[in-house]
Parts: structure tokens; C-alpha cells; sequence
């Protein structure tokens, strides 16, 4: 393969891939906006997502479209779940307790996935038969497109509902200031339920699109795609709906190139390298705002 | 007691950690009326104001409003039975435009459900259009029609002032509650307010409930007034009375002043 076609794969490659960091990162950064806490367990919604997704096709015999939607509609139900039981109660605690829930909960989900599902991975069906689509010197295959259309319409579907919607301009308001929201009438508790739902739909739907793309799911496949997920999130400034897109779609990317014209073994280093650099750079993040934290 | 559509409040008590902030205060609006609630600085009026809207807890007593008990209820269900507020430091929704900040307050009279907003269904368009009608109504109404695509944190002071009463209106409320509607305004921003006040008041058949500082605005607009100092009632009754009340004017100037004069 010349170098630029090998460019070109590993730029879809990574697109796909990253559309679904994107999925994963969008989860985290609306949290973040609504409650200002990183929901470390989203990574385990999106397993849990892949999971759900393997059973309602092997058990229900569903095709990828309906098991989508339920995995989809069982994780937002998990995601309103764990923020009453775990996060809720912890409210008006300083923010460090609720991050250590947190990665509490992400354990917990972790062992408890590990428990009912068992340790070892499971093949994940193959409901899509392989095709590979010739893209100019590159190659892109069907489920790549699956991934990256499914994650498009989901993200233009969000971009709707936040932006032009009763309910989006409710989490919006919510966002900026809890109590001015209150007092318009805003139910904040049915609110913030909303954007876990929605974030944990999210998730899911990334879960069984890698579940189908690497054709395995494991009790601890989050843990990768969830802190890639976050990094995503910070990379495109944390809170920003449309960074969060980009950030996961620039990681996806990168992630693929060090792979193809470095080594493998920094697949996931690369990760946290942007993580750090953008740490010590742009702390807002690429859209994020330069302003100072609120106290 | 008997039920009026009003406001009654009785022998309601805030404590805020040991300190009690307002104790045992008792009064009462008649539908209509535009009364006053002043007192020097940390008198307890803004805890009045957050105790009547759900924001904290009374320890004891009633809140009663349209002969609905309020007592311990949410903010989110106070702002149902249509009683709005506007705060001493402005809360604006800044980020967002001037229009989404009272689309915002018209959040409980949308009856769409989340799949027909996706859709873009027509009672999702239809509903959309009555709220835009409505605000644009209400921005007409207090001057700032034309600044409804800005970001409401580009507004100036008074604007600001004036889109938080906006959208306080928005919430078609029967009683208005007003923290400090003055502060921060020049003399010709005030005179402006008054107007405005006046207007909303007589378009929108308000009741409205005034904390102010600014001694000639209450002098002038409020009907009657309430005292009131370390959280206790000191006096009550129309302008003329509370000038003349001892208790009023030694908590304002002082005992000494008072011996003097």
C-alpha cells in the first residue's frame, strides 16, 4: 500500500472509530454541563449497552435495528438508576465525594457485569454480513459506514433535542443557573434524569457498534472506550456539546495513525498524551470556554 | 381564618443555622394590591422572598397563595401556581438569547412530547409559534423587542433589570415578587421602571410584592408596607404610617438620632 492510501484507511479507520468516542463523549460532557460531575461509570453503561445489545439479538433473535433501540432504552433506564441511587444523595457534597462514587459505581457495574455475564468475552453476533466498499486507493466496509451513519443520526437527532426542544432548552437553563431554572417552573430532579437517559442512550448505542465492529464484548471493554470517551470530552472542552463530537472524532483519528505509522503498542497511550497535552495547553479545551471556574 | 385569593403568610419562621431570620412574621396581600417590604440591611426580606418561592425551608408556619397551601413546596410547583420572582443580583440565563431566556419561563405551558420535537411535528411548530408570539409580546411590552436574538448578557444593567421582569411575566403569574428591581439603576433608569412596573401591573392584573432601598420609589409606589428588622415585624400599615412609626425610625437612623430630634 502507498503511504497515502495506508493515510487515507487509517483516516476512516479512525473516523469510524472515533464517531463512536464521540457517542461515548457526549454522555460525559452533557453530565458534566448539568451536574459538573465526570460520571465515571458512563463506561460501564456502554459495556452494559454492548451486552444488552448481544442478548436481545442472540435471545430475541432481533435484528441490529430493534436490539439497538432496547439497549438503547434499557440503558437510559440504568443511567436514570445509578443517578438516583448513587449521585443523587450527593447532591449538594463537595465534588470529590461524587467523583469517588463515581469511580464506585464504575467498579461496581464493573464486577456485577462480570458476575451475571461471567469473565470471558463473548463472540458478538454476526447480523451484518462483511462487505468491503473500495473508497478511491482506500477501502471503507459496510459496518465502518453503519457506525459512522448510526452515530450521525444520533448526534443529529441530540443536536435537535438540546437546541430546539421544550426539554433541551430546559437542561440548557439548568445548566447555566439550577435555581433561576427552578423558579421557571423547571422540574431540575426530571431534568437531570433526562440527560442521564439521554447520555446513557448514547453510550449504549456506541457499545453495540464496537461490539459488532471488534465482534467481542467483555465485563471490562468500557474501561478503554470510557477513559477515551472522557478524554474526548476535555479534548473539545468539557460541557460543549459540539466539542465533545470532535474531540472523539480527532481521537478516533489519532489513535489510528500512531497506530499505522508508529507502533500499536501506543494505541492507548496516545489517548492520555492528548489528554496531557491539552491539559498543559488548552485547559478549556479546543471550544471550551477560557473563562475561569465558577466559585 | 378566612380564604382570600391573596397571599397570606402566617407566623412563618426561616432559620438559617442558628440564626433565626425571620421569625414569626405574619402578613398578607390582597389580589391586586402593590405593597412594599423594606428594612435595613439584613433585615430578612430576601429570606422572606426565598421562603415564599420554595428556596428554603420554614421552620414553622403557613404559606398560603390563590387559596393553595405553598408551605415546603418545590420552587419548580411554586412557579406552577404562577407566583414569579425576580432576584437582587440578576439571574439571567446570560449565555443564552434574549428570547430563549422566556421561551425558558414558558417551559410549563408546552405540552409537546420529545418525539414530535424530534419530528418536528405540527403541534411542536404551532406550540413554538404561540411561545415566540408571546415573548416578542412581552419583550414589545418593556422595550426590548428589537434585542431578541442578542445574548442577554450583552444587554446593559437596566435591560438586564428589565428582561429579568421579562420573563418573570412570561410565567403569566397572579403575584410578582421584586428583589431590588432599582439597584444599580440611575435616577432615569428608575423613573423607567416605575412606569413599567405601573404598566405590567395594570396589563397583567398583578399583585406585586416590592423589596426596595430606594426610599422614593417605595415612597411613591407601594400602597402599603411592611417593616421589618432582625427578621421581626416592626411596623406595617400605608407610607404615611410607617414614616411616622417610632419603632421604623430608630431601626433607620438609630437610638441616639432619635433622642437628638
Amino acid at each position: 500500500m502507498e503511504w497515502y492510501a495506508l493515510l487515507i484507511q487509517q483516516v476512516i479507520n479512525g473516523l469510524a472509530l472515533g464517531s463512536v468516542y464521540s457517542l461515548i463523549a457526549l454522555g460525559y460532557t452533557m453530565v458534566y454541563g448539568i451536574i459538573k460531575l465526570i460520571n465515571f461509570a458512563h463506561g460501564e453503561i456502554y459495556m452494559l449497552g454492548a451486552y444488552f445489545g448481544f442478548y436481545a439479538i442472540t435471545v430475541w433473535k432481533l435484528h441490529l435495528a430493534p436490539a439497538l433501540i432496547i439497549s438503547m432504552a434499557l440503558a437510559s433506564l440504568l443511567g436514570i438508576v445509578l443517578e438516583r441511587i448513587a449521585y443523587k444523595p450527593l447532591r449538594n457534597a463537595p465534588r470529590i465525594a461524587a467523583l469517588i462514587t463515581a469511580i464506585g459505581a464504575s467498579l461496581f457495574l464493573q464486577s456485577a457485569a462480570q458476575f451475571t455475564f461471567g469473565a470471558n468475552f463473548k463472540p458478538f453476533p454476526q447480523v451484518i454480513p462483511f462487505k468491503r466498499i473500495a473508497l478511491g486507493p482506500a477501502y471503507i466496509t459496510n459496518r465502518q459506514l453503519i457506525m459512522f451513519g448510526v452515530a450521525l443520526i444520533l448526534m443529529v437527532v441530540l443536536h435537535i433535542i438540546v437546541q430546539y426542544t421544550r426539554v433541551g432548552r430546559a437542561m440548557r437553563a439548568v445548566s447555566l443557573d439550577k435555581e433561576a431554572a427552578m423558579l421557571m417552573g423547571i422540574n431540575v430532579d426530571r431534568i437531570i434524569s433526562f440527560t442521564f437517559a439521554l447520555g446513557s442512550s448514547l453510550a449504549a448505542a456506541g457499545g453495540i457498534l464496537v461490539g459488532m465492529y471488534y465482534n467481542r464484548i467483555d465485563p471490562y471493554m468500557g474501561m478503554m472506550p470510557g477513559l477515551k470517551g472522557f478524554t474526548a470530552a476535555v479534548l473539545g472542552g468539557i460541557g460543549v456539546i459540539p466539542g465533545a463530537v470532535i474531540g472523539g472524532l480527532i481521537m478516533g483519528t489519532a489513535e489510528n495513525l500512531v497506530v499505522a505509522f508508529g507502533s500499536s503498542t501506543f494505541r492507548d497511550a496516545v489517548a492520555f498524551a492528548i489528554l496531557i497535552l491539552v491539559l498543559l495547553l488548552k485547559p478549556g479545551g479546543l471550544l471550551g470556554k477560557s473563562e475561569n471556574e465558577k466559585v | 381564618m378566612a380564604q382570600t385569593r391573596g397571599l397570606q403568610v402566617t407566623d412563618l419562621t426561616v432559620q438559617i443555622g442558628g440564626l433565626k431570620a425571620v421569625s414569626g412574621l405574619n402578613l398578607e396581600l390582597y389580589p391586586g394590591e402593590l405593597v412594599g417590604l423594606i428594612g435595613p440591611n439584613g433585615a430578612g426580606k430576601t429570606t422572606v422572598f426565598n421562603a415564599l418561592t420554595g428556596f428554603c425551608a420554614p421552620c414553622a408556619g403557613r404559606v398560603v397563595f390563590d387559596t393553595k397551601d405553598l408551605t415546603n413546596k418545590p420552587p419548580h410547583v411554586v412557579a406552577k401556581h404562577r407566583l414569579a420572582r425576580t432576584f437582587q443580583n440578576i439571574r439571567l440565563f446570560k449565555e443564552l438569547s434574549v428570547l430563549d431566556n422566556l421561551k425558558i419561563a414558558y417551559h410549563s405551558n408546552f405540552k409537546y412530547s420529545i418525539l414530535s420535537g424530534i419530528l418536528r411535528s405540527g403541534q411542536y411548530h404551532s406550540q413554538e409559534k404561540k411561545a415566540n408570539e408571546f415573548a416578542l409580546e412581552i419583550l414589545e411590552l418593556v422595550g426590548l423587542a428589537d434585542r431578541a436574538q442578542d445574548q442577554a448578557g450583552t444587554l446593559s444593567y437596566g435591560g438586564q433589570r428589565k428582561l429579568e421582569i421579562a420573563r418573570a411575566l412570561v410565567m403569566k403569574p397572579k403575584l410578582l415578587l421584586l428583589d431590588e428591581p432599582a439597584a444599580g439603576m440611575n435616577p432615569f433608569e428608575t423613573a423607567e421602571l416605575v412606569d413599567l412596573i405601573y404598566k405590567v401591573k395594570k396589563d397583567f392584573d398583578l399583585t406585586v410584592f416590592l423589596i426596595e432601598h430606594d426610599m422614593d420609589l417605595v415612597m411613591n409606589v407601594c400602597e402599603r408596607l411592611y417593616v421589618l428588622d432582625y427578621g421581626v415585624l416592626i411596623g406595617q400599615g400605608s407610607v404615611q404610617e410607617v414614616r411616622t412609626n417610632h419603632k421604623v425610625i430608630q431601626a433607620y437612623l438609630g437610638e441616639e438620632l432619635l433622642c437628638q430630634s
